[in-house]
């Protein structure tokens, strides 16, 4: 037979990876089980499907107990007698027909009411009957299909998000539909008021203009009134305030004019005004919220449950919230230790570089104290819990969090900033024209000093800044930049300090070869030996040589903490630390052995038969595009600097690697010094911190724009205000780039809209002004704003060339992308 | 031209009833997903063996006891 492709995912099936049952092939054991599943409950018209899901199933394989726990129950679902619902986050959803499989193969299973999916948000809504089924099963049967599921945190924060954008749409609706129907009847007048119209008719459509208009004012216009009052209030002057003041005079003219019967009204401009700023900002906040959906999908990725060991020695997966202290746990290789505890059996080696910044394994025997947040390498652990949740030092460090992004200054953007000017240069004007109107022609005084407030209204000047935003946001997100603010985007427009975390963000926070000294042969050999072992350095080898043939080996035995040996071809062959094979060399001619600690790399050594044959050293790479990136950061003007919890020694290396001065480079801080450096560096201007370990949240959270990188912890990604979904620092670059870029058009915008109105003001001051000349200006003012939104260059289009991902912090793929790319294209129609 | 002065009451209360109905539709989530529905209406034939499935489950739990 030749190579067909496999039943499931139709992707070609690759030689030695098939699975042949029935005629059928499947490339691997995942897409076998998916077929199974639909095939035994008779749904293979998915096959039939035109547009199918082309990849492999990735299935867990997990249990999923924890989503049947009490304490995961309280939190997540809600019941409603015996129906019971909740939301899951769901990786891997890509498609149409990933809609058919999540929502209607779970029916097959008894108890199962329905499954309602989300597709741009990656969520799926669960009701089932809790008395004929558990959740863990349907979370089985979704991983198996290859949607692997995760409770959904955010439920809070995503109900109100979900109210303020269902009242936006309410507002946008109703004033859209009073504008428009307010602009027929003015079009009427304005025929009228050429061709000449019948007097009481005439008034009929002023009193009806009037209506419709005060409707629009009170209801989805009040928004604008109370924000000017609130800005007000606090004494600062905010866009909305010369809005509210332009809407107020218009409105107040037209009232004027429509009861003394005479006059332009200007209804048609209120109602048109109230609808385009609405719109507006409603893109603005669709684009972020698509953003912040998006980045808060990602963090939901990180484990939430932990195996308790019961007094009979039985383990059950719980929630991590439902941990007590003195409970028992099990940590196995590659899990993250869910709370604060002491050791009570086993020997593994902790990687801690999310919590401290430390790129170094440390080595942990019972009796140590071992804290939430760190990652189990190597063996199994049993851990006696004695802190969880607030209590954990990564509680504490979180509660640190919190208060950082409490005392952040908020951002002021341009737009209000001239906002103040603005006002104060209106109210000036039309106070003049007025003075001087009075002495020349005092019926008309009033009047023009009126319009002027009127045809000044800054509309365009409104629209500038969230039109802009929006379609830089949009693109950003296809870019695999999640900007959850927009206004964190003037920030980043302008170089000031950058502070970068070393750990994982500088460097790629995991173990990898960086040097051997040895023979080709020997690489194969120490590779065919490295295969039987799951520790990183024995996974650094085979990343580094992934490319090699390997040969077998046997009699092969780990020594934890030491090293690992076997007999490949008849030769003997141990691989270890230099003081593990030094005790296997048969020769005296070893050189000293050393820790590393000097050169800030791991050394490893090789014996064949009893002879050193190889050397190799192990440290954490830093990333490719590191040292090109901070230097196109330096040549932009940002002063960039390296901040790290890990060891000086490591992290002054790294630096002088990258072309920092020693002055530049700190390393053994602590995450209260993080903090302690961001608020110091804040008296010197702006502080962007870009980090992703939970050590540089609180600093995240303090500095003026924090951002988190791809694989980071979940505090330090909820603490950022930019979130990098693309591994190194070249969006970094791309960030700032497009932020100065996002900058160039608010200020053109801006610049638009002050031509537009100083043009009618002084139409207005010279008297000439009437209520044509107005209508044709703000609209016209207005289109010229968005038209240059869309064209601006902000971002680059195309999406990025995704490097292939590492597996443990790959994207559900889609989230970026599908999320916000329908948010732009409104832009244009608005 | 006096019928004007009936037409459009009637018009701006057809509006009326537009824009309230959009209203109901805002606020009971109808725009909340606008991307989903659009694929799901494709599938939206129920496949029948799950149908029955579903129908006969509870009729074999009443025969079984």
């Amino acid at each position: 037979m030749s190579h067909p492709d496999c039943v499931h995912c139709g992707l070609p099936v690759s030689e030695g990876a098939l699975l042949e049952a029935a005629s059928r092939s499947f490339c691997c054991a995942g897409c076998r089980t998916a077929w199974d599943i639909l095939h035994d409950r008779g749904l293979e018209q998915y096959y039939a499907m035109p547009e199918r899901r082309l990849a492999r199933v990735e299935a867990s394989g997990r249990g999923f107990e924890e989503f049947d726990h009490d304490t995961f129950q309280v939190r997540y679902v809600t019941r409603a007698g015996e129906c019971a619902e909740t939301d899951l986050y769901l990786e891997g959803i890509h498609c149409a027909s990933c809609v058919w499989l999540v929502e209607r193969v779970p029916l097959a299973l008894p108890g199962m009411i329905s499954a309602e999916l989300d597709v741009s948000r990656s969520r799926v809504r669960i009701q089932w009957d809790a008395e004929r089924a558990t959740l863990s099963s349907i979370a089985r049967l979704l991983d198996a299909l290859g949607y692997r599921p995760h409770p959904f945190r955010g439920v809070d924060a995503e109900a109100m998000r979900r109210a303020e954008g269902r009242s936006a749409m309410v507002s946008i609706g109703v004033a859209g539909a009073i504008s428009i129907n307010v602009m027929l009847l003015a079009i009427a007048l304005y025929s009228g008021w050429l061709s000449g119209m019948d007097h009481d008719l005439q008034r009929y459509f002023r009193w009806l203009s009037l209506s419709l208009a005060t409707v629009s004012l009170l209801w989805p216009g009040r928004a604008f009134f109370r924000s000017a009052w609130a800005a007000l209030r606090a004494r600062s002057l905010h866009m909305d305030v010369p809005i509210a003041v332009a809407l107020a005079a218009a409105w107040t003219r037209g009232l004027a004019n429509t009861l003394l019967d005479r006059g332009p009204i200007y209804f048609d401009g209120v109602a048109t005004l109230v609808f385009l700023l609405l719109v507006g900002r409603f893109l603005q906040q669709r684009a972020q919220r698509a953003a912040t959906d998006s980045a808060e999908l990602l963090y939901s990725l990180s484990p939430t449950t932990a195996r308790v060991v019961g007094d009979d020695g039985r383990i059950a997966e719980v929630p991590a919230e439902a941990l007590l202290p003195g409970m028992v746990c099990e940590v196995r290789a590659g899990d993250t230790v869910p709370a604060d505890g002491e050791i009570t059996a086993g020997h593994s080696e902790l990687n801690l570089s999310l919590l401290t910044g430390e790129s170094r394994p440390v080595m942990v025997e019972p009796g140590a104290a071992v804290y939430a947040g760190t990652l189990n390498s190597t063996q199994a652990l049993r851990v006696r819990i004695t802190a969880t949740g607030e209590q954990s030092r990564l509680g504490r460090m979180l509660a640190e969090v919190a208060l950082g992004a409490t005392k952040r200054a908020p951002i002021v953007q341009l737009a209000d900033r001239l906002a103040g000017r603005f006002v104060a240069a209106v109210l000036v004007l039309a106070g003049a024209t007025a003075l001087v109107w009075w002495h020349r022609d005092a019926s008309r005084a009033i009047d023009l000093s009126i319009a002027l407030l009127i045809v000044t209204c800054p509309c365009a000047l409104a629209l500038a800044t969230p039109l802009a935003v929006t379609v830089a946001v949009g693109r950003a997100a296809r870019r695999g930049i999640l900007v959850k603010g927009g206004a964190t985007l003037e920030r980043l427009a302008q170089p000031s300090q950058l502070i970068l975390d070393k750990t994982g963000t500088v460097t790629e926070g995991r173990t990898a070869l960086v040097r051997w000294d040895g023979d080709d042969a020997t690489r194969v050999r120490v590779l065919a030996l490295e295969r039987h072992s799951n520790h990183p350095i024995a996974q650094g080898f085979v990343k580094a040589w992934s490319g090699l043939a390997a040969c077998d080996a046997t009699d092969v035995v780990n020594t934890l903490g030491g090293g690992i040996e076997g007999v490949i071809e008849g030769r003997r062959i141990a691989v270890g630390s230099p003081r593990f094979v030094a005790q296997r060399l048969l020769d005296a001619t070893a050189p000293a052995i050393h820790d590393g600690s000097a050169d800030a790399h791991t050394p490893v050594w090789v014996a064949e038969d009893g002879r050193l044959v190889a050397r190799a050293w192990f440290g954490d790479p830093v990333r490719a595009d590191a040292a090109d990136s901070i230097a196109q950061l330096r040549q932009r003007g940002w002063r960039v600097r390296l901040l790290s919890g890990d060891d000086e020694q490591v992290v002054a290396r790294v630096g002088a690697q990258l072309g920092f001065v020693a002055s530049e480079c700190e390393g053994a801080a602590s995450p209260e010094r993080k903090l302690a450096a961001v608020e110091a560096a804040l008296a010197g201007g702006d502080v962007v911190m870009v980090g992703d370990g939970v050590n540089d949240a609180a600093a995240i959270a303090r500095a003026s724009v924090g951002i988190g990188v791809r694989g980071g912890a979940e505090a330090s990604l909820a603490a950022a205000d930019v979130f990098l979904a693309r591994p190194g620092l070249a969006p970094l670059v791309e960030l700032t780039e497009g932020a100065a870029r996002t900058m160039h058009v608010i200020r053109r915008n801006i610049a638009f809209s002050l031509i537009y109105n100083c043009i009618g003001a002084a139409l207005a001051m010279a008297g000439l002004i009437n209520p044509l000349i107005a209508a044709v200006l703000m609209p016209a003012s207005s289109v010229t704003v968005v038209l240059a939104s869309w064209w601006g260059r902000t971002f680059d289009e195309t999406p990025p060339a995704e490097p292939s991902a590492r597996r443990d912090d790959a994207l559900p793929a889609g989230v970026a992308t599908t999320a916000v790319a329908p948010a732009t294209p409104k832009a244009a129609h608005a | 031209m006096s019928v004007i002065y009936v037409v459009l009451p009637v018009a701006l209360f057809v509006v009326l009833i537009a824009v309230l109905a959009y209203v109901w539709a805002a606020q009971h989530g109808q725009f909340d997903d606008l991307t989903t529905p659009a694929i799901r209406v494709l599938h939206d034939d129920p496949p029948a063996k799950v149908a029955e499935q579903r129908e006969s489950e509870p009729s074999e739990t009443n025969k079984t006891p």
